[in-house]
């Protein structure tokens, strides 16, 4: 709407968008259709419910590192009810262990990251007033914000949330009489998901309709950042795999309530023999996986995308093989819909299936190995500048390659066999798509709060958040890797147990647990920082400046001040590709997108 | 209460005295007129730096754990298939180490070398056929070599295993698991779920286990544990039994589930072949430890009750998820008697063990069977030692319930009680 209204006004000059700009605090703050305050308000509710996950993984690691002993951290936010004595119940702990890895994966990475900055730099660096509806993009927050709330509120609850794991394997989820979180628990995770995935599927529309249609003159599919190429693959895999887990839920909800057996057969649960028969639990893996492997890299292509553009920045120098990055996360998202059977190795799944599996999903590693040595060859004799943005940047490559190698091992069947389902699975995708979108979505906000809010976040403290990350977060998942070479099955309450069969991996794994404790905790303490300095700068910080990290693409050429319809006049033509940076025969070491080709110029033809 | 109060003091104080620092920091830099986005040089050396240092201490960090808790968390393989896994695990890591310190040593390095340095402009390199033509064709060309040989170990890990491997079923439930031997004729009985009774935990299928269910079906047990359809249809149909709704709903919804239940095994009952019998009666039911025999080729297969389990067995490298409704399998062949890889292990109270690796519930983590590992006389020994399914089942016949009102159920003068 907005963005209609604005096009028809450009033509009349300035003094019209005043009558814009006088606006109530509903309209501008609550139900905001400007995509710019739209994605401030994901980017807050992600940052709440991310600390909200942060804090669940302190209490369960506390539970795993000093088995049995009584905590008061414990018992101060679990009371008596699900810390008896400072000591974690066995139900809560599988709670806290399933919204951990709900929150994370679903409301911080995929509606934070995804949310946030395709909301923020789409129309920006496309060159639009906003997205192609305002008002599908603000049902789409405020979903969201529903979904979350049910989510946080599902902890609550008598008989407590969802307790299945993240994945909600049936029949474990479909049955109240084999765990108490499978009761309202479980009913109000999948309303919460059923409206996430609503949220999630306008969000995606809207933007793959507005980078396809409202792309300002000039801007050529092949002059896009790789930021807006990474949304928008992103919003392809959701549309087509989201969907696909809503039918999950809704065969799930059937199967809970309506007596039907899509996923139920032949089962004997708390002395009561069901006469569900010929269901299939696989059927729902299948469908679960067939969003969850996509949905793997709609987490991790933004957090690339990002951190390509603040590599370029950064380093003064053009992404290198701008071509090939564009396939390679064409390929990565194509891929994705292939592999989902990686996860299904022992399930009881065909063996020969299997091996197909085997075959696509290592076919990842190509593209991906491409964008890694892309990145390194950005950096090299690049005139980099450090910013914490650039940090964390570089913090993503390491965590891809690190996370990245550990798949390989994954993706082979044969080797599945001996590692499934361990820790070594935990510290994989931890490291590869948890960390490495953490870290793409805090060099995001680095980079891009002076867009968002007009000032700067300290450098300084941006520096002691990011060695902080890096080092608590590298120190709780690498040491993860040996405890699952030791054997240790995740989604374990606690590991004394292993006392009774193999002392010797027993002291192995409670000292590894120990030690992954208290990185974790440093790591949690280290995020102080960043919340005290994006709280503080958003209100106090020093007033930004226009372009502060000389950068080419079109949203640093949009005023300091945020307002309606981005830029004050006309629209910039777009000349060039976005990563003319140390371009032979300029003084300066960028040139902006909207600046024409001189006279004789060759336009780089990547 | 107070760990509470201290703990909220000292965050408070805590962000007020980042505050300051902040506060004091500003007005350094409006002074210095340094403006927040301008790196400094020297803050950029830091930084680069510390990338070295981070690099270094990571690395020192990563060889460390490798020394210390290495590739032998849990030993080296106890089965034949899994040296071959053991095998292939070892080359694969061979290669993404190799590939894990390259890729981070140029990428921390580059961060080091190449930060700004006044009058250097950097190199505009766009791109460069060859070079990406190159690291696309050799992670190809390493990750055929890792496709093919994962495949050659996966393709003889799940084939079929030979005739005469031993049979062995798991059966697995909320929170423990039960094993059964196949017995002389090594061939599993016949099951179905809706035989299990509390005599007949695993559900074979018998003539008389078949009876058995459908008796119980009908009439429920003397001792008031199993109510029947008989008994609960006289409690619904006697007038002078007045039920709470939600009682009343329960009964009607068990009612008709088992009659349905009922039906299906009337029909079971009819179609059963009296030959099977004798496969299932000269199984061996074993609870809390599984016996295997050295270097014998077992084929388990696997079943659940309730939720899906997973078998895994650490030490073997073996593991299936155990799924309601569906039967799974694998092979394996122990290599090592439990007394040899005391030995291996350095450790007299070592044991071989089956764990539950599929989220199941709250006692998830307790979910094991030791596993013991015999030697060929030892086991024989332990084999004859053990009674047949017939032993245990045919021993003592179960009394069907005379219909009458069962302890714990809800009488007319209770419902009128609750009324009152």
């Amino acid at each position: 709407m907005g963005a209609l209204a604005h096009e028809a006004h450009g033509h009349h000059g300035a003094h019209d968008h005043h009558e814009h700009h006088e606006e109530g605090f509903v309209s501008k703050y609550i139900f905001s259709m400007d995509h710019k305050m739209i994605g401030k308000q994901y980017l807050l509710t992600a940052v709440f419910m991310g600390v909200v996950a942060m804090l669940l993984s302190i209490l369960f690691r506390i539970q795993l590192a000093w088995p049995g002993e009584s905590s008061d951290f414990l018992s101060m936010f679990l009371g008596e009810t699900w810390a008896p004595g400072g000591v974690l119940k066995e139900n809560m702990y599988l709670g806290l262990v399933t919204i951990h890895g709900t929150i994370m994966v679903f409301f911080l990475l995929t509606g934070g990251l995804s949310g946030t900055f395709s909301n923020i730099l789409i129309p920006l660096q496309i060159g639009a007033r906003d997205m192609a509806s305002g008002f599908l993009n603000m049902l789409s927050y405020w979903m969201f914000f529903l979904s979350s709330m049910i989510m946080l509120c599902s902890l609550f609850i008598e008989t407590g949330p969802a307790m299945a794991g993240w994945t909600i394997y049936p029949p474990l989820s479909a049955l109240p009489q084999a765990i108490e979180g499978s009761g309202l628990g479980m009913t109000m995770w999948l309303v919460s998901m059923a409206i996430f995935i609503a949220s999630s599927l306008l969000g995606s529309l809207n933007y793959i309709v507005t980078i396809l249609n409202l792309r300002t003159a000039g801007m050529k599919m092949t002059r896009l950042p790789l930021t807006v190429w990474a949304f928008f693959v992103t919003a392809v895999l959701g549309v087509l795999s989201f969907p696909v887990l809503l039918s999950a839920a809704l065969l799930l909800l059937m199967d809970r309530s309506a007596g039907t057996s899509f996923y139920l057969s032949d089962i004997i649960v708390g002395g009561e023999m069901l006469d569900n028969h010929g269901g299939s639990p696989l059927l729902y893996q299948h469908l679960f996986w067939f969003l969850g492997h996509p949905e793997v890299y709609i987490v991790l292509l933004p957090a690339l995308g990002l951190s390509s553009e603040i590599i370029a920045t950064n380093s003064r120098k053009p992404i290198f093989g701008y071509r090939a990055m564009i396939g390679s996360i064409l390929a990565i998202g194509f891929l994705s819909f292939i592999v989902w059977g990686h996860h299904m190795f022992i399930t009881g799944m065909n063996p020969f299936l299997g091996s197909v599996f085997v075959f696509t999903t290592l076919l990842i590693a190509i593209p991906s190995a491409v964008k890694v040595f892309n990145y390194l060859t950005t950096l090299w004799r690049g005139s980099l500048v450090l910013t914490p943005a650039m940090l964390f940047a570089i913090g993503l490559v390491s965590t891809f390659i690190t996370g990245g190698v550990t798949g390989i091992i994954l993706a082979d069947s044969a080797l599945d066999i001996a590692i499934h389902d361990t820790y070594f699975v935990v510290a994989h995708f931890h490291i590869v798509m948890g960390m490495s979108a953490v870290f793409g979505m805090f060099a995001g906000v680095y980079h891009w709060f002076p867009k968002m809010y007009g000032r700067m976040l300290n450098t300084r403290l941006g520096y002691a958040h990011f060695w902080i990350t890096i080092v608590g977060a590298y120190g709780v998942f690498f040491p993860m890797h040996f405890v699952g070479l030791a054997g240790a099955p995740r989604r374990y309450y606690d590991y004394s147990v292993y006392g009774e069969f193999d002392t010797n991996s027993y002291e192995m794994i409670m000292d590894l647990n120990v030690i992954v404790t208290v990185f974790a905790i440093i790591a949690a303490i280290g995020q102080g920082f960043f919340l005290f300095n994006f709280f503080y700068s958003i209100f106090r910080g020093p007033k930004a400046v226009q372009n502060p990290w000389k950068s080419n693409t079109l949203e640093w050429t949009t005023p300091v001040e945020h307002m309606h319809g981005n830029w004050p006049g006309a629209i910039p033509e777009v000349h060039r590709w976005p990563y003319d940076y140390s371009k032979p025969g300029y003084e300066e070491d960028f040139v902006p997108q909207d600046v024409p080709l001189k006279e004789g110029e060759e336009e780089e033809t990547h | 209460m107070s760990f509470k109060l201290i703990t909220l003091i000292v965050i408070v104080l805590g962000v007020v005295a980042l505050a300051q620092l902040i506060r004091v920091y500003e007005l350094s830099s409006k002074l210095r007129n340094r403006r927040e986005e301008d790196i400094t040089n020297r803050d950029n050396r830091l930084n680069a730096n510390l990338l070295m240092g981070f690099t270094f201490f990571f690395y020192i960090g990563f060889i460390w754990l490798m020394l210390k808790y290495g590739w032998t968390g849990r030993g080296d393989a106890a089965s034949v298939g899994g040296e071959e896994t053991d095998w292939l695990l070892n080359l694969n890591f061979v290669i993404i180490i190799i590939v894990f310190f390259i890729t981070n040593t140029l990428l921390f390095y580059f961060g080091y070398k190449y930060i700004r340095k006044p009058g250097v402009k950097a190199y505009y390199y766009p791109h460069n056929n060859k070079l990406e033509l190159l690291w696309t064709v050799v992670p190809a060309v390493v990750l055929a070599v890792i496709i093919i040989l994962g495949l050659k170990v996966w393709n003889s890990a799940t084939s079929d295993a030979s005739k005469e491997a031993i049979r062995v079923e798991l059966f697995s439930k909320q929170f423990d698991w039960t094993a059964r031997y196949a017995g002389e004729d090594n061939i599993l009985g016949h099951f179905d779920y809706k035989l299990t009774t509390q005599e007949n935990e695993l559900a074979l299928m018998t003539t008389e286990s078949l009876d058995s269910a459908i008796r119980q079906m009908e009439f429920g047990k003397a001792d008031g544990t199993v109510m029947g359809i008989q008994l609960l249809e006289e409690k619904l149909n006697n007038p002078k039994n007045i039920f709470i709704p939600e009682d009343l709903e329960k009964m009607e919804n068990d009612l008709d589930r088992k009659t349905r239940l009922l039906r299906l095994l009337v029909q079971m009952r009819a179609r059963h072949n009296k030959k099977w019998d004798a496969e299932a009666y000269d199984d061996i039911i074993q609870k809390d430890t599984l016996h295997l025999c050295v270097n014998k080729e077992y084929e388990m297969t696997f079943r659940a009750k309730d939720v899906i389990h997973s078998a895994y067995f650490p030490h073997f490298r073996a593991q299936m998820n155990t799924v309601p409704g569906l039967t799974t399998r694998l092979k394996m062949t122990p290599k090592y008697t439990t007394k040899q890889m005391r030995g291996k292990m350095k450790n007299p109270k070592f044991n071989y063990v089956l764990m539950c690796n599929k989220i199941c519930g709250s006692a998830h983590y307790k979910m094991k069977m030791i596993v013991v590992v015999d030697s060929p006389s030892e086991y024989k020994a332990w084999l004859k030692s053990k009674q047949t399914f017939k032993d245990v089942f045919l021993a003592k016949p179960v009394e069907a319930a005379a219909a009458t009102p069962l302890e714990g159920t809800v009488t007319p003068a209770d419902t009128a009680k609750i009324i009152k």
